[in-house]
């Protein structure tokens, strides 16, 4: 025989190999979910642009320099102005003053285009935090600071160029990204709680109520979505003010969007309902909702995240097809859709391209709305290996 | 027996200093560490250990198969090509060198034939392309080299078996398919990764001895990976023992089992005696009072369900089971994989509910049910007293809830307990079953499986309950682990006088275990009986097959060889 010590070493190692408890061993659901979120490089970097564009949508009075509506015939389809930081002194040096610069406006006669020569000579001093127009924040109170803007009221100031009636592009982009991004983010909570609704039920009951609830999910996704969204929202009448077609134009959306989260939904409660921890639940005499609600739902949250995130997307992109093609949202409602409408025409594209601007915004937030719901499913699961 | 290799013979494969390290969470983890070992020609090397030990990393490493990210660090690997000495090491994982070695001088199977076979090529297909892969022969000859093999490996009717999938096979089929496809390049050294390990022991024993035939027919050199210390005193020249990545002893086999010299390799051995003994149980009273009688129970299901729901046949996982289960009684069900005595055991808890038949249980307050037709609302009043602890500590602990949270959901629903006596009981059980009592503000992953086992113990005893049901509680542990839990259960049952009905397709912890035994074969009872009387003097032929077939832990006792 060894030595008791010995022997009782080499019993403990035998009894459990455990590694000494770190801190992701003791860890909860969340801290290993971020961990291996953090791992995906690209999907944080989209988490971080989302959050900056989800921002811009809540701040966007304040961060738009120009009211959206607010046009000036003089500067149709002005060119966009770069910002200068330094300007002459008088004494040979220069000093730090961020500027833009006024414009030469002269109309060719031939073809009534109006023709923009950047004025050196004419210096607008800009600056942050500046008085500009007046704006209701989020329909409560008034208020006057912009983020951004000429320090002299009233000077023309497009960064990102004007449209056909002279209004700043920036501006109406900002607010375009609010009614963009809450349509999918209000779009998508519609579809969830039907989606998780009816794909809970499917899922856990099963039997005949699944096998109709999912002809339900193949009809309605066999049928051709633009024509159908076109049929719907040629229902509404023309004389609804524009935020209740903003609200009718969400519901078309997520009736047809709860599908792709109910099948989700479905098929995680299908593979939970065998798994042998929820009959251990079930053999420790729960009830039914707790079952659900306590044992089921916890291991769904995550996944639900990852279908939203990739929900959302097709409801921006749902949203500015339906508006390009007119039958969306009408002005005077702003939405990055709405703002493409402008680029329907060759004009636009051979004399101000920068009527893109709310097109690139679509890419950008669609692809990191996309990349972060990858990442977010990835680690989904921390305890998949 | 005298090792089949000659005394001197040159290693065909001498691995040294092998270390195999692979990054996780910004550390590493040195899954092998200076390992070193030979192969002679002709020879059984049987690499042993238990579960995270590095074997199979090891084994992985020769082939250059070890999984992203994981990479061998320091070493050789020299493979005697006869013309010279070549380093598998340094040909890299990709690349022609390698491809070379893979499958021509070296072939491996796996544990799980079934994913390593392509369901949607034939066998016969798979070894002929195996085969034109690596010489440059004619199809034809390919084909007839192919059914060789297969003879060889004794599938019956062997062209035919050509042509079809791997599906149509069973386990054992399909294990030998894959040894057949490893031999068709007539390779010098042959790994094989726990092959019998998804096997039954019947099958196992038929595979085992298939292997020591072959490798004496051609004088491969084989290094066999295994947990099982049963199947190394059954295949075994020599023994390497593994733990936690590093070699702990390496010997000949009779050296090893009889003159254990390191102390791990003692403790291992000692845990696996230990099962060999029947635990000391106290004797049974001669006036038996049942707790549970199962009457001819049945549960059918219907196959292949036509268009008017009438069923073509009916698939009988159940057939007419008759069982009594006595007070303080540990009934053991032994039995194959797809006898049903898994789904006995959750029919009894009414997760499947019988199509026939009756299961009358006498309940705490002396009133006797019959557990067949109980209404849901009846059968749940019944859940705390019948309870279960089901085989995958991992699968059956919900991840997302802590250790105090799983082990007072019975209390919570079941009982009037306030938050803090739960809390107190929980601890209470958690000392009882032998984890710390603050163990319970942990989630499930950061135990062991043993840790976790005896969460779910302490799950099912939460209640005080009369009857367990256990479903094979020690298939997922390594066997040094298996007699704990087993003695667990043991004081366990003294203490709250227990009735186990105790499933499991390992005979000897059934030995170990239980009072009585039942052996189930296709739904069916094929004999009863007292457990020293099954092990010993079995009566039935199916039961005398399955006791021959377990491999016993003595080389001395080797099967031999079927000529």
């Amino acid at each position: 025989m060894s030595a008791p010590t010995e022997a009782t070493d080499i019993e403990a190692g035998l009894l459990d190999q455990q590694l000494t408890a770190g801190r992701l061993q003791a860890a909860g659901q969340w801290t290993l979910f971020w961990h291996k979120f953090k791992k995906h490089k690209l999907a944080v970097l989209s988490l971080v642009i989302v959050g900056l564009i989800y921002f811009v949508a809540l701040f966007a009075e304040f961060l738009a320099p120009q009211d959206p509506a607010k046009f000036d015939p003089r500067f149709t389809y002005v060119p966009p102005q770069a910002i200068g930081w330094f300007v002459d002194d008088g004494a040979g040096g220069s000093r730090f003053q961020p500027h833009v610069t006024g414009f030469d406006i002269k109309v060719d006669a031939k073809s009534f285009r109006r023709i923009f020569t950047p004025k050196p000579s004419e210096i607008i001093p800009i600056g942050l935090f500046v008085k500009g127009q007046s704006y209701k924040m989020w329909g409560l109170f008034d208020a006057d600071i912009h983020l951004i803007g000429p320090l002299e009221k009233n000077k023309p100031f497009f960064l990102a160029g004007g449209d056909r009636l002279g209004r700043d592009l920036l501006s109406r982009t900002i607010h375009g990204t609010r009614i963009s991004m809450s349509i999918g983010l209000v779009g998508v909570s519609l579809s969830l709680i039907i989606g998780m609704i009816l794909g809970g039920i499917s899922g856990y009951r099963g039997g005949l109520v699944d096998r109709v609830i999912q002809r339900v999910i193949e009809f309605i996704r066999s049928v051709p979505t633009i024509p159908l969204w076109l049929g719907l929202a040629a229902a509404m009448p023309k004389d609804w003010p524009p935020l209740q077609v903003y609200f009718s134009i969400l519901v078309i959306l997520s009736l047809i969007g709860w599908t792709e989260i109910a099948r989700v939904v479905r098929g995680r409660f299908l593979s939970l309902r065998s798994e042998d921890f929820v009959i251990a639940a079930r053999l420790d005499g729960v009830s039914e909702f707790r079952l659900i609600m306590r044992h089921m739902m916890p291991s769904l949250y995550s996944h639900i995240i990852a279908a939203v995130t990739l929900a959302i997307p097709h409801m921006i992109l749902a949203e500015t097809a339906l508006s390009f093609l007119g039958l969306g949202l009408q002005p005077p409602i702003v939405s990055w859709g709405v703002l493409l409408q402008d680029t329907q025409n060759l004009r636009a594209i051979t004399q101000a391209p920068w009527l893109f601007v709310p097109g690139i915004c679509v890419v950008v937030a669609v692809l990191s709305l996309n990349f972060l719901g990858d990442g977010v499913r990835d680690a989904a699961d921390p305890y998949a290996k | 027996m005298p090792s089949n290799a000659a005394p001197n013979a040159k290693p065909v494969l001498t691995v040294k200093n092998l270390a195999v390290e692979f990054p996780v969470h910004k550390s590493v983890v040195h899954a092998v560490r200076g390992v070193s070992f030979t192969l002679s020609r002709g020879e059984t090397l049987c690499l042993v250990g238990e579960s995270g030990s590095g074997k199979s990393v090891t084994a992985r490493a020769i082939l250059q198969l070890v999984a992203s990210p994981g990479r061998i660090t320091a070493g050789e690997i020299l493979l005697d090509t006869g013309s010279g000495e070549l380093d598998i090491v340094k040909l890299g994982a990709l690349g022609r060198g390698i491809r070379e070695v893979r499958g021509r001088r070296i072939a491996m199977i796996f544990q799980e034939p079934m994913s390593s076979l392509s369901p949607v090529h034939t066998i016969g297909h798979q070894i002929v392309e195996t085969i034109l892969l690596h010489e440059k022969i004619s199809k034809e000859e390919a084909r007839k080299r192919a059914a060789a093999l297969l003879d060889r490996v004794r599938i019956p009717n062997p062209e035919a078996a050509l042509d079809r999938y791997s599906f149509e096979f069973s386990g054992g089929m399909r294990q030998r398919a894959m040894i057949a496809m490893a031999l068709s390049c007539n390779p010098e050294i042959l790994i094989a990764d726990e092959p019998t390990t998804a096997l039954d022991v019947t099958t196992q024993a038929e595979i085992l001895s298939l292997l020591r035939e072959l490798q004496r027919d051609r004088g491969m050199a084989v290094l066999f990976i295994t947990h099982d210390m049963g199947v190394v005193a059954q295949i075994a020249d020599r023994v390497m023992v593994m733990f936690k990545g590093e070699m702990v002893e390496q010997a000949d086999v009779f050296d090893l089992f009889e003159r254990p010299q390191q102390p791990y390799t003692k403790a291992l051995l000692g845990s696996v005696l230990k099962l060999e003994t029947p635990a000391p149980r106290p004797p049974r009273p001669a006036e038996e009072s049942p707790i549970a009688e199962i009457s001819d129970l049945s549960l059918h299901f219907p196959l292949n369900v036509g268009m008017l729901g009438k069923p073509a046949a009916y698939l009988k996982a159940i057939d007419g089971v008759s069982l009594t289960i006595n007070k303080g009684e540990t009934v053991g069900v032994v039995g194959e994989s797809g006898s049903g005595k898994t789904t006995l055991g959750r029919t009894l808890l009414r997760i499947y509910t019988p199509t026939g038949g009756q299961v009358n249980y006498w309940r705490g307050d002396g009133v006797e049910v019959d557990i067949a037709r109980l209404s849901k609302r009846e059968m749940k009043s019944l859940y705390s007293e019948v309870r279960m602890v089901f085989q995958d500590p991992h699968s059956s602990l919900n991840p997302r809830m802590t250790v105090y949270q799983i082990i007072s959901e019975p209390l919570r629903t079941n009982t009037a307990m306030s938050e803090r006596e739960m809390r107190d009981r929980v601890a209470e059980l958690l000392m009882r079953v032998g984890l710390p009592a603050d163990g319970g503000e942990r989630y499930p992953h950061a135990f062991s499986g043993g840790q976790r086992q005896r969460i779910s113990i302490a799950r099912a005893i939460a209640l005080r309950p009369r009857l367990i049901i256990a479903d094979e509680p020690t298939s997922a542990l390594d066997v040094s682990l298996r007699h704990q839990v087993l003695d667990l259960m043991r004081g366990l049952q003294d203490e709250y006088g227990l009735s186990y009905l105790f499933i499991s397709h390992d005979i000897s912890v059934i030995r170990y275990f239980c009072d009585r035994v039942a052996v189930m074969k296709n739904g069916k009872i094929v004999e009863i009986g007292d457990v020293q009387q099954i092990c010993e003097r079995p009566e039935h032929p199916y039961t005398q097959t399955l006791i021959r077939a377990v491999p016993r832990p003595d080389p001395r006792l080797r099967l031999s060889a079927p000529a």
